[in-house]
């Protein structure tokens, strides 16, 4: 007879001090390990509840300016740096660790309209209603020195907008029409017109920098490359584009904001149709700013909200209110990928969290990897209904939330009366158009 | 193996090779200690000529001019060789490894840990879903591969007991086996003997550690039976039908004459709950917290322990109730009832899932193995019975036992052990995965009373009986899991450990709801709820608009793109797709022919799966 009993010794088993850790052998048979899935979907549930529970966007307001703030700029290599720009002329350089205003400028008379920094950092370009473009250092004045910008130029109109090339020496401002300019020269290099309207917003491409494009007031957009003096090509659209940003990963698509509640992201190539038509805000979109991967961008709304969309997504993955917050007129995204800042009509730049429930902060091996868990479960369950509702749900402050009622009711009737067209017409002469091609009119080269 | 390097020749130009390399990055200053050197290796400097001899003979080397000369053909089985083995021929200590990449698995292993049907195709999606469903396959192998890469890491083995040549292991007696093993193993054979107060029903805590019994006669005792520490012994002074630990060592359920009544371990009653009466088995489903009552009044009562509420109580309308097991697998309750049938109960519906009819005349005992694949039943017709579980449920093997089993129970195995009388039966199958095989016990043993109450211990090659003369502990080699998960159930656990455990446990707890046949249903696309979405949708939007849009000719230049053109163009596309629908239809019926041709005698069995 032979006989082999199962005997395991305690030793192996039970750690050996009390300073130890404790002994925990794993065996993965699923046999072992029932209800994998059952428990993992609790799991997945408990994960999407205590990220609602940790949802706590809202950071700091940074305030200091005595009027509306009108635009927003990073600081190309410094993260903490942040500059603005108010309605008064007035242009604060912040620090965002601190959260401290480092600097004031009296800048321009009347509105600071643009404000873009330099690819190296080390100045900073502002254009304002007193038809000035000017230059400054990021630095401040040394002691007894004044405050005084390197370079000022007078134009005969009134500059709406201003952005700074990605890699050389050169800008581009826009009002009635879109000027290039040398950093070296006082005349711009060429200027670019197509229609008569006032140009709102210009934006160079940041991975093909020879191209730009631009918004302005009578509906189009319109894209230009720097190296030949017509532009290129504009799509118009049903109402007006206040501002464009372009991908930074995806040379080739960009993203409008536009007046009638949506954004539009097109690609370049295909003008006559957006790849995607994000509609979420229940009022004007006044700025948008992709986040540094081009998975995802912000935008701000006249509607005293801001969303996250998702680029690939046609509505929004995250609002963000405050009572406090009035029209937001300008939102960027940090080079950092994690912070949104706004800045907004009551005279404050909000610094909100990218992602909502993230914890800020150094996390040990256990936390990450509890996280890293937690955030596979939850993809993998986010199509089940109870999942998916707890993920979706947002608190929204009554007038959006009233108004997003009454627009889908609106929406319903507008449909059904296609659907009731398209039911008693002859069969053929009623063609259904999409929602990605309504908005557009005319694609012009 | 084939990988193996031969010695003849791969070993002498790899030697070459290294000293080569070395003598590459050496630099001019280090020239002077080579006579140093020389000494102790024979032969540096001639090894320079040969270098450059063998240089242009390394095989990197030869094949990139070759590359341009020869056909792509005899390449080909060229290449992997030279991938297979460049790590070996890289090592600084000159050893080369014999069996270089990662250890081969037996495919039987990994079959173990996939959680993926392969058998099944891919939905026909869009592209974007299907690269994604590509992805979370291919992931899925590759982390099953790792998991059966771990079994190597497993520390014990598990338990055998075989005869010599030809002796049958049946005639071995248990005090055979105790004086053929070591102490600590011995030791777990015991007899306590409680005449008074029998007989008794026992049950042991889900770790194996810990061990309850209550008696007849109102005897109740819980111990740490691997230390022999008593931790309580009452007596409750009421018939006890059958207890029961609830998730930790920590609760025990006892259903009484009356009531059914809780107690701590120190034997404190807790609770009781007159919602429960006249129970007369017990079961508990670890990971819902609920315990599933049988009663004389025929009804199945779920009452959740974590919360002290009844989830469900459902009239079996069967009579009164007292054969009961839980499926470990999916936690479906299986009743046996007077008229030979099996019920299947979930506390989400108010019918059972399955009726089984099992045997001519009442059902005795029932039980299920940790799979959830087998069945055991017995009947009064002294039948016992091995069905399948997975789909049809049908008998796979039956045998006339001469006084017919009154209780079964499956160890975490496969053992399937059979109380009849005052005999325990052991009977053992062909591995883990396979049902066990009733032509020859593996075990049998003789009791000093009438068995009562059957459960072997988890993690532990021990058979807990309970019967009129008391209880009994005797050894089975090769009982239970040899390895068990210190995260899923520890019998080795601290104090500290087991309140982490039951923390982690009830946050994780099930809800009653999800109880169903196939616990993984909940991880499969609902299919019915996703047409029934995409009819609505057709229907509100007043089209469909996933439909494919009618072929439309792009226009053509060079005036090729004249109207009769077009319109030639177009037929020739609606024609195509109109062969193809007729074809396909004619496939189609030409199977249903084939499918109805099939006699009628042969109804599909689980095991055709194996047929292919």
């Amino acid at each position: 007879m032979k006989v082999k009993m199962l005997s395991r010794n305690p030793d192996n088993y039970v750690r050996e001090t009390k300073l130890d850790l404790q002994r925990v052998p794993r065996n993965y048979d699923p046999t072992l390990h029932p209800f994998e899935v059952p428990r993992e979907y609790i799991r997945a549930l408990n994960a999407t509840k205590l990220e609602r529970v940790f949802a706590k966007p809202f950071l700091a307001s940074l305030d200091g300016h005595r009027d509306g703030v009108s635009c927003l700029a990073k600081h190309p290599k410094s993260l903490a740096t942040v500059l603005s720009g108010a309605c008064d002329g007035e242009v604060r350089i912040w620090n965002l660790t601190k959260r401290k205003c480092i600097r004031t400028i009296q800048a321009h008379e009347g509105f600071v309209r643009g404000i873009c920094t330099r690819f190296c950092g080390i100045s900073f370009f502002t254009v304002g209603d007193d038809k000035t473009v000017k230059q400054w250092k990021m630095d401040g004045p040394g002691y007894g020195e004044e405050e005084e910008p390197l370079h000022t130029i007078l134009g005969k109109t009134v500059y709406t907008g201003i952005d700074h090339h990605w890699k050389e020496a050169i800008f581009a401002t826009c009002g009635q029409q879109v000027d290039i300019w040398d950093e070296q020269r006082t005349n711009p290099i060429c200027s670019m017109t197509w229609g008569f309207d006032s140009i709102s917003s210009v934006k160079f491409n940041p991975i093909e920098t020879f191209l730009l494009g631009s918004c302005a007031s009578d509906r189009n957009i319109v894209l230009y490359d720097m190296r030949q003096a017509t532009p290129l090509k504009k799509v118009i659209l049903d109402m007006r584009t206040n501002t464009i940003c372009w991908n930074p990963m995806e040379a080739f698509i960009f993203t409008a904001a536009n007046e009638d509640y949506n954004l539009y992201t097109f690609d370049m190539r295909a003008l006559d149709t957006p790849v995607m038509v994000h509609m979420d805000h229940v009022s004007a979109v006044l700025d948008v700013d992709y986040s540094p991967t081009g998975k995802e961008f912000v935008s701000a709304s006249f509607d005293k909200s801001i969303r996250i969309f998702p680029v690939d997504k046609s509505r929004s993955r995250e609002v963000y209110h405050t009572k406090r917050m009035q029209h937001v007129i300008c939102v960027k995204w940090t080079s950092d990928c994690k912070y949104v800042m706004c800045g907004s009509d009551e005279m404050n730049i909000r610094l909100w969290k990218a992602n909502a429930s993230e914890k800020l902060g150094v996390l040990t091996s256990r936390e990450k990897a509890a996280k890293d868990y937690n955030q596979k479960l939850k993809e993998k369950f986010h199509h089940h209904p109870h999942i998916k509702r707890i993920a979706r749900h947002r608190h929204l402050p009554k007038s959006i939330y009233s108004q997003i009622q009454e627009q889908r009711i609106m929406r319903e009737a507008r449909r059904r009366k296609e659907v009731n067209r398209l039911k008693h017409s002859k069969p053929g002469s009623v063609s259904i158009v999409s929602e990605k091609k309504k908005h557009i009119v005319a694609v012009v080269k | 193996m084939e990988t193996a390097p031969k010695p003849g020749r791969g070993v002498p130009p790899k030697k070459d090779k290294l000293q080569a390399k070395s003598k590459k990055r050496r630099r001019y200053w280090e020239e002077e200690t080579d006579p140093t050197t020389a000494g102790a290796s024979p032969g540096p400097t001639p090894n320079k000529k040969r270098n450059r001899q063998f240089r242009p003979q390394r095989p990197k080397n030869a094949c990139i001019p070759k590359k341009s000369r020869i056909s792509k053909k005899p390449q080909l089985p060229k290449k992997p060789r030279e991938w297979k083995n460049p790590d070996p021929q890289r090592s600084l200590s000159g050893a080369q490894d014999p069996f270089p990449g990662p250890a081969p698995i037996p495919v039987e292993v990994a079959q173990k840990f996939c959680r993926i049907d392969k058998s099944k195709k891919l939905p026909h999606s869009k592209p974007k879903t299907r690269s994604r469903l590509e992805v979370a396959e291919a992931e899925e192998e590759e982390t099953s591969v790792k998991a059966a890469r771990s079994e190597l890491l497993l520390a014990e083995e598990p338990g055998f007991l075989e005869g010599e040549d030809g002796e049958d292991t049946a005639k071995i007696r248990q005090a055979d086996i105790v004086e053929a093993v070591d102490i600590a193993s011995a030791a777990k054979h015991f007899d306590l003997n409680l005449r008074q107060f029998g007989p008794y029903r026992l049950n042991y805590s889900r770790t194996g550690r810990h061990l309850a019994f209550g008696g007849r006669r109102g005897h109740v005792a819980a111990l740490d039976w691997v230390t022999k520490r008593l931790m309580c012994e009452i007596n409750v002074m009421e018939a006890v039908r059958d207890i029961r630990f609830l998730h930790s060592e920590a609760l025990l359920a006892v259903a009484q004459n009356r009531w059914l009544h809780i107690y701590d371990n120190q034997g404190i009653e807790l609770h009781c709950i007159r919602r429960c009466d006249r129970v007369t088995r017990l079961e508990f489903l670890p990971f819902h917290f609920l315990l599933a009552t049988a009663s004389e009044t025929g009804f199945l009562t779920y009452l959740d322990v974590s919360v002290g509420k009844i989830v469900a109580a459902l009239n079996a309308r069967a009579g009164r109730l007292d054969v009961m097991t839980q499926n470990p697998y999916n936690a479906v309750i299986h009743l046996g009832h007077s008229n030979g049938t099996v019920s299947l109960w979930s506390p989400a519906m108010k019918e059972p899932l399955a009726k089984i009819l099992c045997h001519r005349g009442g059902v005795r005992a029932v039980t299920v193995d940790s799979t959830g694949t087998y069945m055991a039943t017995s009947g009064l017709d002294h039948q016992l019975k091995i069905f399948d579980l997975r789909g049809t449920f049908e008998p796979l093997s039956a045998r006339t036992l001469p006084q017919g089993a009154g209780h079964l129970s499956f160890s975490q195995r496969g053992l399937l052990v059979v109380g009849m009388g005052d005999v325990v039966n052991i009977w053992a199958g062909q591995g883990k995965a396979s049902p066990p095989s009733l032509e020859k016990p593996y075990l049998t043993h003789r009791l000093s009373g009438h068995v009562h109450g059957l459960q072997f211990c988890p993690f532990e090659d021990v058979l807990g009986v309970g019967h009129s003369g008391g209880i009994t502990s005797m050894l089975v080699p090769g009982a239970a899991e040899p390895n068990f998960d210190g995260l899923e159930s520890n019998p080795y656990r601290s104090r500290k450990q087991r309140q982490e455990w039951e923390v982690k446990a009830l946050l994780e707890k099930v809800p009653a709801e999800l109880i169903c046949l196939d616990p993984r249903a909940l991880a499969e696309v609902d299919i019915i709820s996703l047409e029934q979405q995409k009819k609505e949708r057709i229907e509100r939007l007043g089209y469909d608009p996933e439909a494919k849009a009618p072929f439309q000719p792009k226009p053509k230049q060079k005036g090729r793109s004249s109207t009769a053109n077009l319109v030639k163009r177009k037929r020739k596309v609606m024609d195509k797709e109109h062969r193809d629908k007729v074809r396909q239809s004619l496939q189609e019926q030409q199977q249903h022919k084939q499918e109805k041709a099939k006699p009628m005698g042969t109804w599909p069995s689980a095991l055709d799966r194996f047929v292919h």
